[in-house]
């Protein structure tokens, strides 16, 4: 029971933050897509960095069980179905949890998303066996991998550098590139001040 | 109006730390496919059925890796399940306290009404076709934008970096090409 009372707590607050940042904004995922507003991509990037510090951080001071990581393997598909996503996500200012928290907030076309999205969903569940047999789903690199080997993990790492240390400083690089990263990198950023909200 | 994006990234951030400190990492897009499994075996009872050591499925998917799909579909009252209808409410309660989304807004954003003009059938259309792609790239992938690229880059995994690199390689020509203007 108490991991369904943390489902519920860790999943409002996760849902309450996309609303905030504006990630279940189509205007805001178009702004930072097309480099005109990269306010969220300045977001995103410091949220992965400060997760990743915090995360690595508290392992090696034994604050957080390393038994908690799940890493997801890498194959050829991976790729194919990150664009994708990409292009999906680029079209309807959509991707799955933002999409769900979207529609609750009362947008109508991210209900038409869940939709498509059910089916897609239904439509990969039917053509998994010929996913499979192309080998296009089997492991590349040693299949799920991190970057560095992080002590009392599961999961080889693909250097043998300590994966706690490289992680709070790739963590580190994230919040850098955060706060340099210009607030558009294309023109016609500044003209569009949010409107209809 | 939107957080600063210092504060916004920050709490965010920390949102990904209480979770996989508590628990794991947050993942969404595999919901889908349970919530199909669901509504599949509700149609047809036989498409998911128990054995000696869980569930499985008539569905090669479903049924892969020890039918550990077919055994959340059969109980939804688990973590991951959980986690994303907590997210709806989460997003609700926090659009209504900043005053909710007016009515022209809900329909189509305003970035798609600048480019496109007042054609709410195009983007209910365009949302489900993007749908329908993300969803099913999501699952070729193995994960989506929560599981992949924001707790697979946090984990420095490999595959969050592909992930990431193919989405942004896809999403920044398309987002170009469709939203000239906004």
């Amino acid at each position: 029971m108490t991991s369904i009372l943390l489902a519920i707590v860790i999943g409002a607050a996760f849902g309450a933050v996309l609303d905030r940042i504006g990630a279940t904004n189509p205007n805001w995922i178009g702004g930072m897509l097309t480099l005109r507003r990269l306010h969220l991509m300045k977001t995103i990037l410091l949220a992965i960095g400060v997760g990743s510090i915090l995360m690595f951080g508290g392992q090696m001071i034994g604050l957080v069980d390393v038994g908690h990581m799940s890493v997801k393997a890498a194959y050829v598909g991976v790729f194919i179905g990150g664009l994708m996503l990409g292009a999906g996500w680029a079209a309807s200012g959509y991707c799955p949890g933002t999409g769900v928290c979207a529609a609750a907030s009362g947008r109508k076309d991210a209900l038409f998303f869940i939709a498509g999205g059910l089916l897609g969903a239904a439509a990969y569940m039917a053509t998994y066996p010929a996913w499979k047999a192309t080998g296009l789903l089997d492991d590349l690199a040693g299949g799920k991998v991190t970057l560095g080997s992080i002590p009392g993990s599961s999961y080889d790492g693909l250097m043998s550098v300590s994966g706690d240390l490289l992680g709070i400083a790739i963590g580190a690089v994230f919040v850098l590139v955060a706060f340099v990263l210009p607030d558009s990198l294309v023109g016609g950023g500044e003209t569009a001040e949010m409107p209809a909200e | 109006m939107v957080l600063n994006w210092k504060t916004g990234g920050l709490l965010l951030g920390l949102v990904f730390f209480a979770a996989v400190l508590l628990v794991k990492p947050i993942g969404v897009s595999t919901q889908f496919v349970i919530l199909d499994g669901i509504v599949a075996d509700a149609v047809n009872p036989d498409f998911i059925t128990q054995t000696d050591e869980g569930y499985t499925s008539t569905n090669a998917y479903m049924a892969k890796s020890g039918g550990k799909y077919a055994n959340s579909a059969a109980d939804p009252l688990n973590y991951s399940f959980i986690f994303v209808l907590a997210m709806a409410v989460g997003a609700f309660l926090s659009a209504r306290l900043r005053g909710g989304i007016d009515a022209v807004e809900r329909v189509a954003p305003a970035i798609w009404r600048e480019n496109f003009g007042d054609t709410p059938m195009m983007r209910y259309a365009v949302a489900f076709l993007g749908g329908f792609i993300v969803l099913y790239g999501a699952r070729l992938a193995g994960g989506c934008t929560s599981g992949h690229m924001m707790s697979g880059m946090m984990q420095t995994a490999l595959s969050g970096y592909i992930f990431a690199a193919g989405a942004f390689a896809a999403a920044i020509p398309t987002a170009m090409l469709i939203y000239k203007r906004g």
